[in-house]
Formats: structure tokens, C-alpha cells, sequence
């Protein structure tokens, strides 16, 4: 995932304009937007139907009881602050299910300590309708594609990498999407067609918790521009899915925008406001995965066109790549995995973009390497979970390492305290540039 | 002359004293115990509990369907409600019985079907003292298979079968089954270490006749070692429900059908 955000930060000022704008993070999810409220009307509507015939559905709550604590362990926060994240969280999960329908919300409350307010969010929010032949989702959902353990090429959807470097539950990593699935089954193979009308971006970390480069420093002026909603910027995402010698098999297909933000800045030699922007993308992948080796073997690939600047000429829009991802993952004995991935990116015009690129701005590579690797065991009856993730950048130097101890003191209780730690690399490379927000997180969960 | 012939029976009769080999009995074992009817629903309980007496508690539905003969190809479907931290989860497995298994698992929380690598022989399942053998079966071939002796347990009449992996590919060295001659479903069984001793012991607490398919529904694998063990009851079974092939796929991994799973 973080290669495919190769050098993001240092373009993405989304959190250092956060205090001005709502346009970051959770708040961002709160915007009023006409598609938007016009899916939760249409939400709520469908939800009313049903209620009208809940006394004969079948309805379950679910949930749990959450604390989830951060310490930075190098260095205070860039505002003073010793906390990377600090909250007490309830979640309840509704399921409603009167055949062909089901209904699903997934909402959280919170009280957050280090910018002390208390906060709702709909998580998940949708209504499944299910035939023989097809079936339909619509509403807030997450949709997970693609082979990779924390590498995205085709996972185009939103993510929250805030969510990941405090040390939140990984489920947090994923955002919702507000859209509608298809989903179509004829023998020939699955199909999976999702519309989204309301652009969501990936959120980053907050600059008030944590260090980043950034190379405009002193430009305070800075505005996010999201694509308008509307028929046009609907993005689109098919897959389309089967078994073939016994491998899982998938293409996909995207046509949509970087959830990344891009800077503009007003003016080169002298620039007093930057303006973030989504540029255009359109992905077209594919993966493979099965059983090789003693192991489960994984091939994924995916072309992104960058639309707007095909030429690679515009140093405000990303260059097309190529990504791919291979990764293997083995049982080496009784309850202990491990798992190795690669990850390449390809920039297809580097001359262009290294003749566009403003002097004072770092560079890209050419040709961006990762690997990443996964080790896993698990003891007392998979009741004690010890884990260690780690990232390694073989282009820049720069890596992220993540071990981390679960516990499972009963079956509804379990802790989980674990570390993040960056280095290496350059001040502006993904990783590096994170070296001093090395943390330790707790998290503490009742479910029910 | 009889006399004689009779007396010539009597001296072979050691050397081919039983109707059956032990190859045939564990064959017919298997297919009372993991293949019987076309398919199969149950909902299981499994109580983990620890040397102290403490409890834990995992709840799933499991269908499985036969593909071919006993001994061929299998699908299994479980759905799992409870711990509350995998609710929903679902786990699906292509088991074959020369290679390796296809294994798949659904994680709700991030909506992500994954398959995962892990070795049948060893690993346990959910956490218990069951392995995913125990669970799905181990191949036949995989062991060689001796009737020891006949005798009764509990009132029945049991073959008991020692079975002698033929690679080191377990944590056993063999194994001995008390298989029930009427309905060939094992009845006990006790695992032996490398050292030839006895850390492992299984039996089966209650068989009912469900459908006419005689049924193992409640079942115990102590690990006399640890001390810890585990005990799984088939709360509902039942046979040959006409479960669907495309209910074995990514579709209904991700939304398992109400019908099938409650």
C-alpha cells in the first residue's frame, strides 16, 4: 500500500490544513454533499420500508467497547502533544435480514482525548438485496480487491493510513465507499460492478501528531479541491472473477481519481497558496493467486493511466505506472505463518518527468522497489497472537516495522500492545520522513 | 481327515483371523465418520477448556458435500458465530485427498476474502485439540494400517486398528482406533508420542441415527499432556439437504445465505 503512496507526504498538506479546512479525516466524512445526502435519504427511506416489517425480520446487535491509546516514543508531537491517538469507542452493528433483503449499519461513537470531542460515525451503512442470479449493495460499504497484504495496486478504494501509523485496529485502515455494488453470477465467471458518485480520498496523518516533510513549509495558504460531483466523475470499478486451473483469477478495471492529494502551487518562484487536487485515474489489473510451493503463491498487476497528463509532462499530476506484487506465504510449523512479498513501480515517462519536476522538489525514482514481510505465531490455543510486519523500501533505504502482541483473555476481551517504528531513507521518503513518530499503542477491546 | 483339516484351520486361523484388514476397516471408518449421506449441516459447539476447568466457547455451522466416492473430493462451508471477535467470519475449504487442501477465509471487518496457507497435519483447529485432520479427515495411504485385536468397548464390538504414519509428518507416532464393527465409526482413539506414550485420547460421547446415518454427535480429544481439551456437540444435524455447489464460493463466503447457515 505505501508504495503505491510513494512520496505522498510531502504532497499531501491535507493535514496541515486541517485546523483551516473540514476537509480532512473524519470530519471529511460529515460534509454535506447533495449525492451524498441524497444516498442517506434514499438510506433512510429503504430503511423505513423495512422497519415497517422488522417485527418479521430477523435482527441481531452487535458490537464492542474500545480503547485505543498511542504514545510517541522518540520525540514530543510537532504541537507538544505526547499522544498519537487516545480514544474510547463504542461500536454497535445492526443486522436486519427479511429475505430477499438485509440491512446493515455499522456505527461508532467515540470520545477522542488529544482534541478532546465526542463524535458519531457510520462506518457501514447498506441494504442488500439477493437473487439467484445477482444481488446489489448500496450504500456506505468497503470493498477490499487485490492480493496484496498491505500492498494496494488494485485496492483503488479509500484508506486511512492515519488509521494504520497510530496504531488503530487494522480494520480502520479501510473506508467506506457511498455507492452501489452489482453483483452478476452467470457460469461463465462472477462480476462485480460498483459506482461511486461521491469522491472519498485517503486521509493522512494529522500534522499537529505527526512529523512530515514538507517542502513548502511556509505556504499557510492552502485549499483541497475535490472532484465535483456529478454523472461524469461517477467513478467507476469492475472486476470480474473466477476459478481457472485452480487458481483464483481476477481482472479489474477502474476509471475514477487518485485519492492522493497533488499540489498546484499558485506560482513557482514565489508561491503563496497551494491548491490540492485529485487527478484523474483510470487502473486496469489483474491477479492471481493459489496454492504453489507448500503455500499460497500471489501475482497481482495493475497499468495506472493517469488521464490528465498522459505525457507526463505536468509536474501537478502523478506519471503513469505499472505496478506489480508477488507475494508467497507458508506455514513453516504448527500455528506459525510467514508470509514475503515484492512490490515494483515503473514511472513509463521518466525523462518527461524528470524535465517537468520544479527544482527543490524531491524526485521520484524511476523504478520504486518494496518488500515486505509478515511472520506470524500463534500459541495457548491461538488465544496469544505474536506478529511482526515490516516494510522495507529496497529503492529508498527507509522502512516501517510493526511487531505486535494480541491476547485473547477471554472470549470477549482481548488486548493487543504493539509498536510502530520508521526510519531510514530520505527526510521526504515515505517511511523516513516519519522517523520521529515512532509510537507504541494499546488496544483494548470487549465485543459482545 | 476332517479332524486333520480341521486342526490345519485352526493353526492358520491366527494368520488370517479377522474377515477384514485393517486398510479396509479404517476405509469404511472414514466413510461412516466424514462421508456419509451426499452432504451434511450441523451446528457445532466446541468447548476449549483449559487444565484449571476454564471455558471457551466457539460456535459454527459446517456443511460439507461430498464430491465422488468416500475417500474423494470434499467441500466444506462453516460459519462461525461465536467468539464475538470472529462473528460472521466465514471458512471455506476444497479438500483433496492426494494434495494439498484449498483454503479460504472471509474476514467481515475489512470485507476480504483471502486464501491461507496452513498445513492440515499439525494445525489445530479453531484452537482446540482437534487439527484440521481430525476435522476433515487424513488419507488413507498415508498410514499403515494393522487390526491389533477385537474386543468390546462399551458394550460394542470394536476392531482395534494401529495405524503407523509412514512419514514423520505428524506430532503421533501411531495411532490406535476402536472402530465399532457394526457401524464402523471410531468409538476411541488413542494417539502415542514419539516416545510411545500415550498424550492424546479421543472418543466419541454420544451416536445418534440421524436421518438412518449413525452419527458421531458428541465428542471429546483430551491432550493428557497439557491437560487441556476439547469438546464439540453437534447441537442440529442432518443429511442430504441438497446444499448447492455455488454456495462453496466467494459470493456467498461474503454474504452466507441465512437458509444455510442458521
Amino acid at each position: 500500500m505505501l508504495a503505491a503512496m510513494n512520496n505522498l507526504f510531502y504532497r499531501c498538506h491535507c493535514e496541515a490544513s486541517a485546523s483551516s479546512s473540514a476537509s480532512c479525516g473524519e470530519t471529511h466524512e460529515f460534509r454535506l454533499n447533495p449525492a451524498r445526502s441524497c444516498i442517506y435519504l434514499l438510506l433512510f427511506f429503504l430503511t423505513l420500508c423495512f422497519s415497517s416489517s422488522i417485527y418479521a425480520a430477523d435482527v441481531s446487535i452487535h458490537g464492542f467497547v474500545q480503547g485505543n491509546y498511542s504514545a510517541g516514543i522518540a520525540k514530543s508531537n510537532p504541537d507538544g502533544g505526547d499522544f498519537k491517538w487516545a480514544e474510547e469507542r463504542v461500536q454497535l452493528k445492526l443486522d436486519a435480514n427479511k429475505d430477499p433483503f438485509h440491512l446493515f449499519l455499522k456505527t461508532d461513537a467515540f470520545y477522542d482525548h488529544i482534541d478532546t470531542k465526542a463524535d458519531i460515525e457510520l462506518r457501514e451503512g447498506y441494504i442488500d438485496y439477493t437473487s439467484e442470479k445477482w444481488d446489489l449493495r448500496a450504500g456506505r460499504q468497503v470493498i477490499t480487491w487485490g492480493v496484496g497484504d498491505l500492498i494496494f495496486i488494485n485496492d483503488v478504494f479509500p484508506k486511512d493510513y492515519e488509521a494504520f501509523f497510530s496504531g488503530r485496529p487494522l480494520e480502520y485502515l479501510k473506508k467506506g465507499i457511498d455507492g452501489v455494488k452489482i453483483g452478476l453470477y452467470p457460469k461463465i465467471a462472477s462480476f462485480e460492478l460498483i459506482a461511486i458518485p461521491i469522491f472519498e480520498p485517503n486521509n493522512y496523518t494529522d500534522a499537529r501528531r505527526f512529523y512530515m516533510f514538507d517542502p513548502m513549509p511556509n505556504v499557510t495558504n492552502r485549499e483541497e479541491r475535490d472532484p465535483a460531483t456529478n454523472f461524469e466523475n461517477t467513478e467507476l470499478a469492475l472486476r470480474a472473477y473466477r476459478d481457472i486451473a485452480g487458481l483464483d483469477t481476477s481482472i479489474y478495471f477502474y476509471r475514477g481519481f487518485y485519492r492522493k492529494p497533488y499540489m498546484i502551487p499558485d506560482n513557482l518562484s514565489n508561491t503563496t497558496k497551494i491548491t490540492f487536487h485529485y487527478p484523474k485515474l483510470s487502473v486496469y489489473g489483474a491477479s492471481i493467486q493459489g496454492r504453489a510451493l507448500d503455500g499460497v503463491l500471489s501475482l497481482e498487476a495493475g497499468d495506472y493511466d493517469s488521464r490528465q497528463d498522459r505525457a507526463g509532462t505536468d509536474y501537478t499530476v502523478p506519471n503513469s505506472q505499472t505496478k506489480v506484487l508477488i507475494g508467497y506465504q507458508r506455514q513453516l510449523w504448527e500455528d506459525f505463518t510467514a508470509g514475503v512479498q515484492y512490490f515494483t513501480e515503473y514511472m513509463h515517462d521518466y525523462s518527461e518527468y524528470k524535465k517537468a519536476q520544479p527544482g527543490g522538489l524531491p524526485k521520484d525514482r524511476k523504478i520504486g522497489q518494496l518488500a515486505a514481510i509478515r511472520l506470524t505465531q500463534l500459541l495457548m490455543h491461538q488465544t496469544l497472537k505474536l506478529s511482526f510486519f515490516s516494510f522495507y523500501s529496497i529503492s529508498e533505504g527507509d522502512y516501517l516495522m510493526n511487531p505486535e502482541i494480541k491476547y485473547n483473555f477471554s472470549d470477549n476481551l482481548w488486548a493487543a500492545v504493539g509498536g510502530n517504528i520508521f526510519g531510514g531513507g530520505e527526510r521526504w521518503s515515505q517511511f523516513g520522513q516519519l522517523d520521529k513518530n515512532d509510537n507504541v499503542y494499546l488496544q483494548v477491546r470487549y465485543e459482545f | 481327515m476332517k479332524k486333520y483339516l480341521f486342526l490345519l484351520m485352526a493353526l492358520l486361523l491366527p494368520l488370517n483371523a479377522f474377515a477384514v484388514t485393517g486398510d479396509e476397516v479404517m476405509k469404511k471408518s472414514q466413510a461412516a465418520f466424514l462421508y456419509q449421506g451426499k452432504d451434511f449441516k450441523a451446528r457445532v459447539v466446541m468447548k476449549l477448556i483449559s487444565k484449571g476447568g476454564a471455558e471457551r466457547i466457539r460456535e459454527l455451522t459446517m456443511l460439507r458435500k461430498n464430491y465422488g466416492e468416500p475417500g474423494g473430493d470434499q467441500k466444506f462451508f462453516m460459519y462461525f458465530f461465536k467468539p464475538a471477535d470472529v462473528k460472521d467470519m466465514t471458512f471455506m475449504v476444497y479438500k483433496y485427498p492426494a494434495k494439498d487442501d484449498d483454503r479460504w477465509l472471509f474476514v467481515p471487518a475489512i470485507n476480504m476474502v483471502r486464501r491461507i496457507a496452513a498445513q492440515d497435519k499439525t494445525s489445530s483447529f479453531v484452537g482446540s485439540d482437534f487439527t484440521y485432520e481430525d476435522v476433515s479427515g487424513r488419507d488413507l495411504q498415508d498410514d499403515n494400517h494393522s487390526i491389533m485385536k477385537e474386543e468390546k468397548l462399551g458394550g460394542r464390538d470394536c476392531y482395534v486398528v494401529k495405524s503407523a504414519p509412514k512419514a514423520g509428518d505428524v506430532d503421533y507416532s501411531y495411532k490406535l482406533s476402536w472402530v465399532d464393527k457394526g457401524n464402523f465409526l471410531p468409538l476411541k482413539e488413542e494417539y502415542y508420542d514419539k516416545r510411545g506414550e500415550l498424550y492424546k485420547a479421543f472418543s466419541a460421547d454420544e451416536v445418534k441415527n440421524i436421518k438412518g446415518f449413525p452419527t458421531v454427535t458428541k465428542k471429546k480429544m483430551k491432550n493428557l499432556q497439557s491437560g487441556h481439551s476439547t469438546e464439540v456437540s453437534y447441537i442440529k444435524s442432518d443429511y442430504n439437504i441438497g446444499v448447492a455447489d455455488s454456495l462453496f464460493s466467494e459470493r456467498f463466503l461474503k454474504q452466507p445465505p441465512k437458509k444455510w447457515i442458521e
